[in-house]
């Protein structure tokens, strides 16, 4: 008995998880969670329950969702198969109808005559859908007046952006399959060490920054007003950046690498087009801004401005040498990469989200107050929080304190970010259903919530103890790499293409990409996270290494198995941008805006 | 008056000189104290250019990806060295090696394979190292980690210079007969880094930092167990140190490392023989590859459990040893670590 009631609670609830997870083990074919004195109540850190809670509102939802759907069509059974009472008045005027075996013809409220749009006012009927197997959406009639040279800007950069996805998921599956078939090939350039940093430089530099920044030349025309000042310095820093990934996947493959530290793995010689990319864009992006014409500065554009101005002294500090021997190295390794991370990527997407949500909603944004709470907290926490990387390392305690609480504060830029999306939604959930650009939206936004209080939990310093070194970070980056970032870039090149393009892809092809990314990222990043807690449990409980490496291998298998629905949906992808972008219709006549001289 | 709202120029510039400031306190500054407050421990040794020259191997085959070498202040580190790592420890190793590259990155983030802080110590065999690189499976059944092939060369077994290192692949792995599997100078250069892995002894007199218990229930530490130290378990020392080599069921590997299941050596009824190569090594055995000594390695207790061990299991029946008898050779044989 144990004499604290509180105690009591806890541990019998700890139990009752145990109990849980170990049946999910069980299940999954790792009996391993044994009792044992040294993990007891491990289950009642903060940082594990309040990931359970997430996880538990992710299921709650889906079940919610399920039940709702599952119930409707019993529903609808059962009222087709009730049979009708003999005698009972079921019809108007005291008519018997179940008798009679009358049945309406569908046209009692119409007539029969030719229907005739004089007016023009019925754009596309038709008592046919395209596909009677999923649901028709919305098509996209409008179309934007987009200048010839920022038009053929955006869609290059999305197509070189597109290639990048294409390759760098190729190598990232052909790692996946390497944890279950280690023995797959004997060669140097594609060996596991020299192939993984491939797989994330090319989806991070490649694919996510060129999109992003392709997307980003659209905002920051249309939001200002104006066109874009420069376009030769937009295809200079395209140039740049493809040659930075090109020279740098070369040099990796061929075993030249900067020292190993995640995401600064390329020579400087082969990331300083990247950088000069960086400052041309700023540049470009700044002088469209001071051209605007209109007096507010769009909150999108803050976001656009502030990251890139940020990333260029991220990577400055992250490639200068004179503070970096020794441990010295291990700080600013925190520092960058998770800079890298929430600076660049997140504060940039977060700029395109308050841009294309609210435009494809066609509605403003709820809150720009929140907007730029959002953004100075987001400044505020993330820089900080870089060493939660080195938990338990030889770096100064108090850094990895500094870096455990700002990463609880993270949780103010978050909120705020995703109530303020949620909230723009709010009122157009019918919207959701019939658009297949918000439902990316919507997981990009969910996953943002949720991904980044996972995040947040997972900085604290008892889950450190389970999930540090174990797949659990490969499931929490791509919970937020792809989760967020990946599907709101989609959500926006949809957005956008078809009214720059006047060419739509193909709804079943963007339903195809939208549920093979989705079920393939979930089953993922569930497997990862299973796997990684069986093995930071084995790991606390002092279970031979090689033993939990052969423990994790049933996870791998499951994790290069659905990751293959990721790269599927990718191909789709492919495809569907070259249907969006293939023979773009001709602009409508319409004069673009001349540059004014300020 | 500053307007975030209207003026572009205070926007950016605000921003960015915020974010400086944080990045210098939170990255730069602290950076930079660690750069300068940095000495080696007094008993660390210099890296041989060879070690360098293995250390920036490590690096290109992005080694770094799944291998740790931080022995963090948690209990579930211990298995990884006999104290929390600390900033001297790097003091070598992390140095920027040339213009082009930065300083390696060797804390790491993954630990899909054990961490390499004292795998000097804990696998001082170079028959293994070189073994292991050549293809990890034939010696640790259900390793992940890729093969290095290309760091070794087949050659002609009448072509094998005397200098080579042979490695001593089975020989019912050798896909053509009459080759040998020799290591090239980057597979020597990367194991004497490996082998130089040890984790330094700190000064006399200075106390090691604690490793922080796992909390138990509540967040509190469990108290370790009352009472006398329990009894070393051979079988643990066994998996955890001889395994590797004699591999789990005792067997050996034929053309690598002997067995020990049936051994004369083993199953001798004075165990004096076997004590003296367990402390001291053992080579020139042909056929097989040479023994590191375990002398530093292993206490008089552990090394006396774990050939009990091996002496009563995988079918040998041999009279037991003790620690005294380990002691007493220990003095003869390794006299420098009988304190």
């Amino acid at each position: 008995m144990s004499p604290l009631p509180v105690s009591g609670f806890w541990d019998r609830t700890g139990t009752r998880w145990r109990i849980l997870i170990t049946t999910g083990a069980i299940a999954l074919g790792t009996p391993m969670l044994a009792e044992s004195p040294k993990t007891a109540g491990w289950t009642s850190s903060p940082g594990v329950v309040g990931t359970m809670v997430i996880l538990g509102l992710v299921l709650f939802v889906a079940a919610l969702i399920i039940t709702a759907r599952v119930s409707v069509l019993i529903n609808d059974a059962k009222l087709k198969r009730k049979a009708p009472s003999p005698g009972a008045v079921d019809g108007p005027n005291g008519i018997h109808l179940a008798g009679t075996g009358y049945r309406l013809r569908g046209d009692e409220l119409g007539g029969t005559a030719e229907a005739v749009d004089g007016k023009s006012l019925i754009s596309r009927a038709t008592s046919e859908p395209d596909n009677p197997l999923v649901d028709e959406k919305i098509y996209s009639r409008l179309r934007l007046d987009v200048p010839r040279e920022l038009q053929n800007l955006v869609v290059a950069y999305l197509a070189t952006s597109t290639f990048w996805l294409v390759f760098g998921t190729l190598v990232g599956e052909y790692l996946g399959l390497k944890f279950v078939f280690p023995d797959m090939d004997e060669v140097s350039w594609l060996s596991f060490g020299r192939l993984r940093p491939v797989h994330t430089n090319t989806v991070f530099w490649g694919w996510a920054s060129l999109a992003m920044i392709g997307l980003g030349y659209f905002v920051i025309a249309r939001t200002s007003r104006t066109v874009i000042h420069n376009y030769r310095a937009g295809w200079w820093g395209l140039g740049l950046i493809n040659l930075s990934i090109l020279a740098g996947n070369l040099c990796l493959m061929a075993g030249i690498n900067n020292g190993g530290g995640e995401y600064r793995e390329y020579i400087w010689p082969a990331m300083l087009p990247f950088a000069l990319a960086l400052i041309i864009t700023f540049r470009n992006f700044y002088n469209t801004v001071k051209r605007r014409k209109v007096a507010e500065i769009y909150v999108s554009n803050w976001y656009l401005l502030a990251s890139l101005v940020w990333t260029i002294v991220v990577a400055t500090i992250g490639y200068l040498p004179m503070f970096q021997d020794g441990l010295g190295e291990t700080v600013i390794q925190g520092y960058y990469m998770h800079m890298g991370v929430g600076i660049w990527f997140m504060t940039f997407t977060l700029g395109l989200v308050y841009y294309y949500l609210p435009s494809a909603l066609n509605k403003p944004i709820y809150s720009y107050s929140l907007g730029v709470l959002a953004f100075w907290t987001q400044v505020l926490f993330y820089t900080l929080i870089g060493t939660h990387h080195f938990v338990f390392s030889p770096l100064p305690w108090w850094l990895q304190t500094v870096a455990i609480v700002f990463s609880v504060g993270m949780f103010i830029p978050v909120f705020a970010g995703t109530a303020n999306f949620l909230l723009t939604m709010k009122g157009s959930w019918s919207a959701i259903g019939r658009s297949y650009v918000l439902p990316f939206f919507l997981v990009g936004v969910v996953f943002y919530c949720l991904g980044s209080s996972q995040g947040s939990f997972q900085a604290m310093r008892f889950t450190q103890n389970i999930w540090h070194f174990t797949d659990f970070n490969v499931a929490h980056s791509h919970m937020t790499m792809y989760g967020i970032v990946t599907f709101i870039l989609w959500a926006c090149i949809y957005a956008l293409l078809p009214k720059m393009t006047g060419r739509e892809p193909s709804q079943t092809m963007v339903g195809a990409h939208f549920w093979l990314a989705f079920i393939g990222l979930f089953a993922y990043t569930v497997s990862l996270m299973a796997g990684g807690t069986v093995k930071g449990i084995a790991w606390l409980e002092g279970v031979p290494f090689i033993d939990t490496v052969i423990a994790t291998r049933g996870y791998w298998t499951w994790g290069a198995m659905v990751g293959s629905l990721m790269f599927m949906a990718h191909l789709i992808v492919a495809w569907n941008f070259v249907a969006m972008v293939r023979n773009p219709l001709p602009v409508p006549q319409t004069k673009a805006l001349e540059p004014q001289t300020p | 008056m500053i307007n975030f709202h209207k003026d572009h120029a205070n926007l950016v510039n605000v921003a960015l000189l915020v974010f400086a400031l944080l990045s210098t306190g939170i990255a730069v500054a602290p950076a930079l104290t660690m750069q300068d407050n940095n000495a080696p421990l007094p008993d660390m040794p210099k890296m041989t250019d060879q070690e360098r020259r293995g250390l920036s191997i490590y690096v290109a085959e992005g080694c770094i990806g799944c291998h740790t070498q931080q022995v963090r202040n948690i209990e579930m580190d211990k298995t990884w060295g006999d104290r929390p790592s600390m900033p001297s420890d790097y003091f070598y190793s992390k140095e920027r090696p040339n213009i082009w590259q930065a300083t390696p990155s060797l804390l790491g983030s993954e630990r899909t394979g054990p961490d390499l802080t004292n795998v000097g110590k804990r696998q001082a065999s170079e028959a293994w190292q070189m073994l292991h690189l050549y293809n990890p499976r034939l010696v640790v059944k259900g390793s992940v980690m890729p093969r290095y092939g290309w760091l070794f060369q087949e050659v002609d077994s009448a072509r094998v210079k005397p200098a080579d290192v042979v490695v001593a692949v089975p020989a019912d792995q050798v896909d053509k007969p009459g080759t040998k599997v020799i290591a090239t100078d980057h597979a020597k250069d990367l194991v004497a880094y490996l082998l130089s892995l040890k984790q330094a002894p700190l000064p006399s007199g200075t106390v090691a930092p604690e490793f922080i218990a796992t909390p138990g229930p509540n967040g509190k530490p469990v108290p370790a167990a009352a009472g006398t130290p329990a009894a070393v378990d051979g079988a643990a020392v066994f998996s955890q140190v001889c395994a590797a080599c004699h591999q789990p069921d005792a067997k050996g590997l034929p053309g690598a490392f002997p067995p020990l299941a049936g051994s004369p050596v083993v199953n001798d009824k004075d165990a004096l023989k076997m004590v003296d190569i367990v402390l001291g090594g053992y080579s020139g055995r042909p056929g097989y590859g040479p023994m590191p000594p375990q002398a530093e390695n292993l206490n008089n207790e552990e090394i006396a459990a774990v050939i009990n061990y091996v002496k009563s299991h995988f079918g040998n029946e041999a009279p037991a040893t003790d620690a005294a008898t380990v002691k007493s050779q220990r003095a003869v044989i390794a006299p420098q670590t009988a304190k």
